[in-house]
C-alpha cells in the first residue's frame, strides 16, 4: 500500500502542543552534580571505567573548550546558555551490572515500548522462525547518558560486526577506538564538538570488518529524560575495506518547559570501496506553541571517505528541536569517492533550523550530491547552509545541489546560504534552488476531491519530499512520513 | 420531490466587489444545464461558490443541495456529498502519483459517508475499468498528478475522477479551454458516458462548440452576475449567431 495513504490515514487532529513522545519515565537516576569542571570530566571518565589515555583526551578537550567561544554565525536566536546549569551525567540508577535485558528497569523498557522500539529479542529467544528475507534491525538504546541495551549482539558477532555502546568498546576494543576517535572531528573542531569530547557519556560504536556486508540495519535510539540534562553522545562508525553498513538513529525527548541541551558528535570512516549509509529521524521536543521549551540541538556530524571508491550517504528527516544547528558533511579524500546528503527539515511553531552540509572534495574524480527540502510553517525560520569546495588537486570533482523550500502560511521564513569554492578549473558544480509557497489552488483542488485541509497539506508535502524519503531504509520511510504529517498539524486553517 | 441543486437569489462578493447579484438556478437529477456568458459574467464564480472555494463572500441567498444547506458545509464535505468540480486549469501535484491521489481521495470520500474503504485489488480493478473507457494508459496513472500532462490529458484525468467518484452533481468549468478538436471529442465522449438519470451536470462554457458534443437539456445565459435568459439547446445556437451583446444590454 502506498505509504502516502498510510500517512494521510493516520493524521490526527493534534497541534504542536501535543507532542506524541512527551511522556516522562519515572525512574531513579544517578546524576553527577550540576555544572562543568575538571572534576566532572574525571567523574564521567571514572564512571565509565575508562583507560587513562581517554581521561587525558577528555581533559585536553575540556581545557581547550574553556578557551573557545560559542559560534554565532547561524541564523538562530536563543537566550545565552548557562553551561554551569546543566547536568553533564545522568544514568538510570542500577544496583548491579546487567547480564541480560531482563535486568533492565521495566520502566525504561516501557518507555521504549511506547516509542515503538523492538528492544526485546523475544522472537529470537523464543526460537520463532521468521519468514525468509524479512529484515530485522539491531538496536542500541541510549537513555539520558547511558546505553541501556543493544540487541542482536550474537548474530552480529557471527558476522564479525562490532556494534556496542562506545563505553563498552573503550574497554573491549580500546585499540580500535583509539585509532579512530577524533580523527574526523578533532577535539579542537568547534565549540560544541569540543564540549562533547570532554563530557560525552555514551553513544554507539560500529566496526564492520573488511569485505563484510552488515547483515541487518543498525539503529540507535536516543532519549533525554532527566530535567536539565545535557545529552552528549558520541557515535563512531568504521567501515573497513569493501564493507557496507546502514545505520539509523532516532531521537525523542519528553515535553518540558525548560530547554534541554543536546550536543552530539558523529564520526564516520569509510575505507577503500566501503559504504556507509547514515539515516536520522530526529524528533526532539520542539517546544510548545508559544515557543517555550524544546531541545537545543547542536550537532557535529562528519564522514571521511578515506579510501578509494568509498561512499558516505547522509539522510536526515528533521522535525523536532527548538534550535537545530547541524551540518552532516563528507570529506571526499579517497579518489573516486562519493558523498551524498539528502535532507528533509521541517519547522513549525517557533522552531529555528539552520542545517545543511559540507562536501569537501580533496581526491580526484570525487562526486557529491545534495538534495535538501526545507519546509517552514507557523512562525518558524528554516535555513539551508551548505559548502561545496574542490581542492586544487581534486581534478574532475563534481557536485549537484538542489535546494527546495516550501512555505506554509505567511509568518515563516526560508533561507538558502550556499557557499561554493572551486580551486581547480576541472571542477563542475551545479546548484539549483527553488522557493515556493504551498498554493491555495493546489489545496483547494485536493479538498474539492474530498481530502480534509490537513490531509491535503500532508499529501502535498509528502510529494514535495518524495525523492528524499526514497533514500530512507523502507522500515523508516513509513515512520518518517507519519512524522512529517504530525509535525505539520495545526499549520493550516 | 425537491431539486438536486437549488440556487436562490445568490449574492456573492470578492474583495468588496459584488460579482453575483441575485442568481437563481434549479437543477434536477438527470438534467444537463449549460451556462454561457461572456468573460466576467460570473460563470466561474458560481462554480467556485458551489464547490466552496475560499475567497468568496456570500452576502445573500442560499444554495440547497439534496435539500441541505450547502454553504454550511466545508469543501471536502460537499465533495463527499456528491459535488464534483472539473477544473478549468487542473493543478499539478509533484511527487504524488496519480494513482495514490485517486485512492486517497476516493477513500476519504467513502470514509466521510461512513462507507468502507476500498481494498487495493478492488480499487485497482475499478480505476483500470474507468481508465480503459477513457483511453487513459496505466503509465499516466503512475506519474505525478497532472505533472507533464498535456491539456487533453489533464482534462481526461478530470473526467476519470468524475467516473471514479460517481458524484451526483458535476460542474464542468470551461472544459473546452486549451483543447484541440480531437482532445475535446475524447473528453466529451467520456462525459457523455457518465450522463445518467441519477446525475446532473452543469456545463460552463464560452462557446457553443462544446455543446455540439455535450448536448444540454437547458441553456442559461449569464451577464453581469445574473441569469438573463434561459431556454432549450436552441438558445445556444442563437447565441452563436447573434453574440452576447443583446443580453448585455438587457442586464444593464
Amino acid at each position: 500500500m502506498p505509504a502516502e495513504l498510510e500517512t494521510v490515514e493516520r493524521v490526527r487532529r493534534i497541534d504542536v502542543d501535543q507532542y506524541r513522545y512527551g511522556f516522562e519515565t519515572k525512574i531513579e537516576s544517578e546524576k553527577a552534580p550540576k555544572g562543568l569542571s575538571e572534576d566532572i570530566v574525571r567523574f564521567i571518565s571514572a564512571k565509565k571505567d575508562e583507560p587513562e589515555w581517554m581521561l587525558q583526551w577528555r581533559l585536553d578537550a575540556y581545557r581547550r573548550w574553556l578557551t573557545m567561544t560559542e559560534p554565532n554565525w547561524a541564523r538562530v536566536d536563543y537566550p545565552k546558555i548557562d553551561y554551569q546549569d546543566v547536568y553533564y551525567y545522568s544514568a538510570p540508577k542500577q544496583k548491579k551490572a546487567l547480564a541480560s535485558l531482563d535486568e533492565v528497569d521495566p520502566e525504561i523498557l516501557k518507555t521504549y515500548e511506547k516509542l515503538g522500539i523492538p528492544l526485546r529479542e523475544v522472537e529470537a529467544l523464543e526460537g520463532v522462525v521468521r519468514p525468509e528475507g524479512e529484515r530485522r534491525v539491531a538496536v542500541d538504546a541510549v537513555f539520558d547518558s547511558v546505553s541501556v541495551a543493544t540487541t542482536f549482539q550474537a548474530e552480529l558477532k557471527k558476522a564479525g560486526v562490532i556494534f556496542m555502546p562506545i563505553s563498552h568498546a573503550l574497554r573491549e576494543h580500546p585499540d580500535l577506538v583509539r585509532k579512530y576517535l577524533g580523527t574526523v572531528v578533532p577535539t579542537s573542531d568547534n565549540f560544541f564538538a569540543t564540549l562533547n569530547s570532554a563530557v560525552f557519556s555514551d553513544g554507539s560504536f560500529v566496526y564492520v570488518p573488511p569485505g563484510v556486508r552488515c547483515p541487518m540495519e543498525l539503529s540507535t535510539y536516543f532519549r533525554i529524560n532527566e530535567r536539565n540534562t545535557g545529552q552528549f553522545e558520541r557515535t563512531l562508525i568504521i567501515a573497513d575495506k569493501g564493507a557496507y553498513v546502514s545505520y539509523l538513529e532516532g531521537c525523542t525527548a519528553p515535553q518540558r518547559d525548560e530547554n534541554q541541551l543536546h550536543a552530539a558528535v558523529v564520526e564516520l570512516i569509510a575505507h577503500d570501496d566501503a559504504e556507509i549509509k547514515y539515516s536520522t529521524v530526529q524528533n526532539w521536543y520542539p517546544g510548545n506553541s508559544e515557543g517555550k521549551g524544546g531541545v537545543y540541538n547542536f550537532v557535529t556530524k562528519r564522514g571521511d571517505c578515506r579510501g578509494r571508491n568509498s561512499k558516505i550517504s547522509w539522510t536526515q528527516v528533521e522535525t523536532g528541536s527548538a534550535i537545530t544547528w547541524k551540518y552532516p558533511s563528507c570529506i571526499l579524500r579517497g579518489d573516486n569517492s562519493r558523498g551524498e546528503f539528502y535532507s528533509i527539515a521541517i519547522s513549525n511553531g517557533f522552531q529555528q533550523v539552520d542545517s545543511g552540509t559540507k562536501m569537501i572534495h580533496l581526491g580526484k574524480n570525487t562526486t557529491s550530491r545534495i538534495i535538501s527540502k526545507g519546509i517552514a510553517a507557523g512562525r518558524s525560520q528554516n535555513t539551508y547552509r551548505g559548502l561545496v569546495s574542490a581542492h586544487r588537486k581534486a581534478t574532475g570533482a563534481r557536485n549537484f545541489t538542489a535546494c527546495d523550500s516550501l512555505l506554509i502560511g505567511d509568518k515563516c521564513g526560508a533561507h538558502t546560504v550556499p557557499y561554493v569554492e572551486a580551486k581547480n578549473s576541472s571542477a563542475l558544480f551545479e546548484h539549483e534552488a527553488t522557493t515556493s509557497k504551498i498554493s491555495e489552488d493546489v489545496l483547494f483542488y485536493c479538498v474539492q476531491r474530498g481530502l480534509s485541509q490537513e490531509e491535503a497539506v500532508g499529501l502535498v508535502v509528502n510529494g514535495f519530499v518524495r525523492d528524499v524519503l526514497q533514500q530512507l531504509p523502507m522500515e523508516f520511510a513509513v515512520e518518517a512520513q507519519k512524522l512529517i504529517s504530525i509535525s505539520l498539524e495545526g499549520s493550516v486553517g | 420531490m425537491s431539486a438536486l441543486l437549488e440556487v436562490r437569489n445568490l449574492q456573492v462578493r470578492v474583495e468588496e466587489r459584488e460579482i453575483l447579484h441575485g442568481l437563481s438556478l434549479t437543477v434536477n437529477k438527470g438534467e444537463v444545464h449549460a451556462i454561457m456568458g461572456p468573460n466576467g459574467s460570473g460563470k466561474s464564480t458560481l462554480s467556485h461558490v458551489i464547490a466552496g472555494k475560499p475567497g468568496y463572500e456570500v452576502t445573500g441567498g442560499e444554495i440547497l443541495f439534496k435539500g441541505e444547506d450547502l454553504l454550511e458545509m466545508s469543501p471536502d464535505e460537499r465533495a463527499a456529498k456528491g459535488v464534483f468540480l472539473a477544473f478549468q486549469y487542473p493543478v499539478e501535484i509533484p511527487g504524488v502519483a496519480t494513482m495514490t491521489f485517486l485512492r486517497t481521495a476516493l477513500n476519504a470520500q467513502r470514509k466521510a459517508r461512513g462507507e468502507s474503504e476500498y481494498s487495493t485489488p478492488d480499487f485497482l480493478k475499478k480505476v483500470r475499468a474507468v481508465a480503459a473507457s477513457l483511453n487513459i494508459p496505466q503509465e499516466m496513472l503512475r506519474r505525478g498528478v497532472n505533472v507533464g500532462f498535456s491539456g487533453g490529458e489533464k482534462k481526461r484525468n478530470e473526467v476519470l475522477q468524475m467516473g471514479l467518484f460517481e458524484p451526483s452533481l458535476c460542474i464542468l468549468d470551461e472544459m473546452d479551454s486549451g483543447l484541440d478538436i480531437d482532445a475535446l471529442r475524447i473528453a466529451a465522449d467520456g462525459v457523455n458516458a457518465l450522463r445518467s438519470s441519477e446525475r446532473a451536470m452543469v456545463v460552463i462554457t464560452h462557446y457553443q462548440r462544446l455543446l455540439n458534443y455535450i448536448v444540454p437539456d437547458f441553456v442559461h445565459v449569464m451577464s453581469k452576475g445574473r441569469v438573463v435568459k434561459s431556454g432549450g439547446k436552441e438558445l445556444a445556437l442563437e447565441l452563436e449567431e447573434k453574440g452576447y451583446a443583446q443580453f448585455e444590454e438587457q442586464a444593464a
